[in-house]
């Protein structure tokens, strides 16, 4: 076990030297539960490179959300971190309550799920948009609310001084997203955040606002870590993936390489259970059993329960990550397995 | 906004109605009916039997009466009183003083310890929680009078702190002379209101608008006051205004405690006396104003929180 | 002893064990402790004849005012009559009182909303403006009207608020009996053909019971609160009969010559079992939200 931390952080190191945005460095996270400590997140090696856009895909509980928050210091209270997170060449891990904020306030900017909830229902649109700039940014008020405004306009909400004298539940879903991601663009971060930005939404407005979320970042060169469960839109949007299992990264490998040969039997399956619309199927297949979280995973493989081609080596230990024409994958068998990709 | 003003303000109006209907109308449910009130405990001779009847309009018929009584009540002549054979209103308005100046010093009273120790305890885990949720569970369990009796046996006849009773002169001498019977009447007050703000701030603090506002890396100081309190001061407002309105009814107990003459005193001894015009007049008069607090409160609530506003 | 009657022996005596573990445990230390304490309250008030030391109403002038002592361990009031056995005796009207408030308004109440929720419509619409209209007049002051009309005394005050109790339970139960009403159960046995009145007394009253009981048990604390004040006021129960809320007033005067048990002693009993009643309120209440 320690052999193979060993080895994971090389790798990290070797990753982080090309100059990495964010990098993950067996980044673990646990709550206290009674006496004993409960894992949510376990050993995640991740990097983001400059104006990179990352998709960490997985199931709910599966800890995806829990490691981006963390990367913020939103962790749960009384939550333990281990492992190292490192921005721009400074370790956040570690860091002061005062380098946290600095860090939020101008250079690492999240987008959550669920707009209604995440805006202050008593406090106007545009208090929502201005509030970071005047406090953090020191902009007067009247340039603050005209930069909103232009940010309204580029996420294509045209009536901006209409809005942002409006309430949060005066608008709907998918405009609420969009002044989300005004709000994000307004500090002009390095790196975003996004986690499942269109999943609270209505299916006809969710490709709208990825589709903005996704050009003015990078017309603006920022780079995004994209959290969903959806893999065909983590692989329409991003430029490598993470698909996560168990709070534990069991394979990344680029977008495009990914899903077309997966090598991780929990990757095409993700896959396979997906409906298409150019292939008809009477019955989609379903990977058998439920997702687990890191704190219900036996000693072996966390996915061996469900694996169709689990092998009694798979219930001992957890397996390494190792390095497979470009991928990284966690399963010991990814090297014997041919599976099945986008169909 | 308006149209809620004035449909609130006509039920309003239906609930005066009501209440003063049946506050008029209870007379003549009593044994022996209204000749039993007003003649009290004495028999009086033919003579002053339809004087009586003369001066209360007795022979009319019922909703004429009432009519006339609520006509002039609106106006502010509630009649006069039989004991102190005197104006009701002047009766009310020179006690009215006391009563007020009662109600507001426990208003500022239970705002300012009952918000500020319900946020101490939102915002701070552990042992200014414990200390808090104890304490304020004590005062709800203790009865206003009682309250009253011991902080007269240990401020005023033990320590000899402050006088036992009367109301005092000029506003010094009521700000002294009214603190034990303020303290009285807000301590189970407040505690009620320290719990529903420490709930709410508790609840605030969870929300996930606060977790976007530390996303931000806004000062926690911000966070705390631009979204925890802010919400959370909603409900608190609400229910300081529910709060305040029931002040009005204890405040009926503690006059007697402390021998203030105000309403409640007034009141009281209006009952004992047998007294009716000034039970009806007093009886409306606190419904009036407990019902305008709510009313208050409502409109408080509807501009305060945006999701209400129509 | 055959087999068979340890195992029956056994199984009820296990029973009956597991049926107090549990409520003690849902329960909690402080509710067993507020539990225990009304038990003993309650003993104390019906066996007060056996215990008091003296006859609640028999003054003595030699102890007068007079402090605690070995034969008085309370002191005497302003006519010299033992505090201690007052207290005992008062515990009788101070409390019976507020049960008979609760069984009044929790009957009327339940009734109401009841029939609201179950007729809908106008009866719901009548029954609702009736509680509103209930609901503007302050519970104590609508009991002091009441006493305005009969008179002081004991029956005037506990009618007065068994009607002003009456709203808040109705509103609790009336919500909670539409939320049940729209349950399938309720539907399936219509459609049985079971008639509106078996379907509320058996089906829904049923239901309902713990939440009634939760609300009764909390409206019980302030209830005594409420009598007790109106006593004080010299309003409810009259002297000479021992009430605690009566013995704080007349301990009032005692105390500003010298005597502070009376009033102290009344005043911690009425706390004592209003805190009691108020916790035991609370823990059925959470139990009953567990519930659902």
């Amino acid at each position: 076990m320690s052999v193979h931390k060993l080895h994971t952080s090389d790798k990290a190191e070797s990753h982080s030297a090309d100059g990495a945005l964010l990098s993950l460095r067996g980044l673990g996270l646990a709550v206290p539960a009674g006496k004993e400590w409960r894992p949510l997140v376990e050993e995640v090696d991740l990097s983001i490179g400059r104006g990179e856009a990352v998709g960490l895909v997985g199931e709910s509980g599966s800890g995806k959300s829990m490691t981006a928050r963390t990367v913020l210091g939103l962790t749960p209270p009384g939550a333990r971190v281990t492992g190292e997170i490192v921005f721009d060449g400074t370790p956040v891990t570690g860091a002061d309550q005062r380098a946290l904020r600095a860090l939020r306030t101008r250079r690492i900017a999240m987008i959550f799920q669920d707009p209604r909830a995440h805006i202050n229902p008593v406090r106007t649109i545009g208090d929502f948009l201005t509030e970071a700039m005047i406090a953090n940014l020191e902009v007067p008020a009247p340039e603050a609310a005209a930069r909103a405004v232009r940010l309204l306009a580029d996420v294509g909400i045209t009536d901006g001084e209409r809005r942002m004298r409006q309430y949060p539940h005066e608008l709907s879903g998918g405009l609420l997203q969009r002044v989300m991601i005004a709000s994000v663009l307004a500090v002009e971060p390095d790196l975003v955040l996004a986690d499942e930005p269109t999943t609270a939404l209505d299916v006809t407005t969710q490709s709208e606002v990825m589709a903005i979320l996704d050009e003015l970042r990078r017309e603006r060169g920022m780079a995004m870590l994209l959290i969903t469960h959806d893999l065909e839109l983590a692989a329409a949007t991003c430029d490598r993936l993470a698909v996560m299992y168990a709070g534990r990264i069991v394979e990344t490998q680029p977008a495009t390489a990914l899903t077309s040969t997966p090598r991780h039997p929990y990757t095409s399956g993700l896959m396979l259970s997906r409906p298409s619309i150019d292939a008809v199927v009477h019955r989609l297949p379903v990977i058998p059993g439920r997702p687990l979280a890191a704190f219900e995973a036996d000693d072996g493989c966390a996915f061996a329960p469900r694996c169709a081609h689990a092998q009694g080596l798979c219930h001992e230990g957890r397996p390494p990550v190792q390095e497979l024409d470009g991928a990284r994958v966690a399963c010991v068998r990814a090297g014997e397995l041919t599976l099945q990709g986008e169909s | 906004m308006t149209v809620f003003l004035l449909r609130r303000l006509a039920g309003l109006a239906v609930v005066l109605l009501v209440a003063s209907f049946l506050v008029y109308g209870l007379l003549y449910l009593v044994p022996g009916g209204p000749m039993a009130f007003l003649l009290g405990n004495r028999s009086g001779t033919p003579e002053q039997i339809a004087a009586i009847r003369a001066q209360y309009h007795l022979d009319d018929p019922f909703l004429v009466r009432y009519a006339t009584w609520l006509g002039d009540a609106v106006r502010g002549d509630f009649g006069s009183s039989l004991v102190y054979r005197q104006d009701v209103s002047a009766l009310m308005s020179a006690r009215a003083a006391t009563t007020t100046f009662l109600v507001g010093y426990s208003t500022v009273l239970i705002v300012v310890v009952g918000v500020a120790a319900g946020t101490l305890a939102g915002l701070r885990r552990g042992r200014v929680d414990n200390v808090v949720s104890a304490v304020s569970s004590a005062f709800l369990a203790t009865p206003t009078f009682v309250i009253g009796v011991v902080l007269v046996i240990v401020f005023a006849l033990g320590l000899g702190w402050f006088p036992v009773f009367g109301p005092g002169e000029g506003f010094g001498g009521r700000l002294y002379h009214l603190t034990l019977p303020a303290i009285t009447l807000s301590l189970g007050s407040a505690a009620f209101l320290a719990r529903i703000t420490r709930a709410s701030v508790r609840e605030e603090l969870g929300r996930e608008h606060v977790e976007t506002a530390r996303s931000r890396g806004l000062a926690e100081s911000l966070v705390i006051r631009r979204h925890v309190l802010r919400n959370a001061s909603i409900p608190v407002i609400t229910v300081t205004g529910l709060t305040v309105a029931s002040l009005i009814a204890g405040s009926v107990v503690v006059e007697n405690v402390f021998a203030l003459d105000g309403l409640g005193s007034l009141f009281v001894r209006a009952i004992l006396q047998r007294d009716f015009a000034v039970v009806q007049a007093v009886v409306l008069v606190l419904v009036t104003a407990f019902v305008l607090v709510n009313l208050v409160v409502d409109l408080c609530y509807k501009a305060l929180d945006p999701r209400m506003s129509r | 002893m055959t087999a068979l009657t340890t195992r029956v022996r056994g199984s009820l005596g296990s029973r009956a064990r597991d049926g107090a573990s549990r409520a003690v445990r849902s329960l909690g230390p402080l509710g067993v402790t507020a539990a225990a304490l009304l038990v003993l309250v309650a003993l104390v008030t019906l066996l007060a004849p056996v215990l008091a030391p003296y006859d609640p109403d028999q003054p003595d002038l030699f102890n007068a005012l007079g402090g605690a002592s070995a034969a008085h361990p309370l002191g005497g009031d302003a006519l010299g009559r033992d505090v201690l056995s007052r207290l005992m005796w008062g515990a009788r009207t101070t409390l019976s009182g507020p049960v008979l408030i609760i069984c009044l308004s929790t009957v009327v109440g339940t009734t109401l909303a009841i029939t609201a929720a179950w007729a809908g419509g106008k009866v719901d619409a009548i029954v609702s403006r009736l509680l509103d209209i209930l609901f503007a007049v302050p519970g104590i002051v609508f009991a002091l009207i009441t006493v305005a009309v009969l008179g002081p005394g004991i029956t005037g005050v506990v009618l007065g608020l068994a009607v002003a109790y009456t709203p808040y339970v109705a509103r609790v139960v009336r919500s909670a009996a539409l939320r049940e009403r729209n349950l399938p159960y309720v539907a399936a046995a219509w459609v049985q053909g079971r008639s509106a009145f078996a379907i509320c007394v058996r089906h829904l009253l049923p239901n309902l019971r713990p939440l009634i009981i939760a609300q009764s048990v909390s409206a019980l604390g302030f209830a005594v609160i409420d009598l007790a004040a109106i006593s004080f006021l010299g309003l409810g129960v009259q002297p000479p009969t021992s009430d605690w809320g009566l013995m704080v007033k007349s301990g009032l005067d005692s105390a500003t010559r010298g005597q502070p048990l009376e009033a102290l002693g009344a005043g911690l009993l009425i706390v004592l079992v209003v805190a009691a009643v108020i916790v035991l309120g609370d823990r059925l209440g959470q139990e009953e939200g567990g519930r659902r």
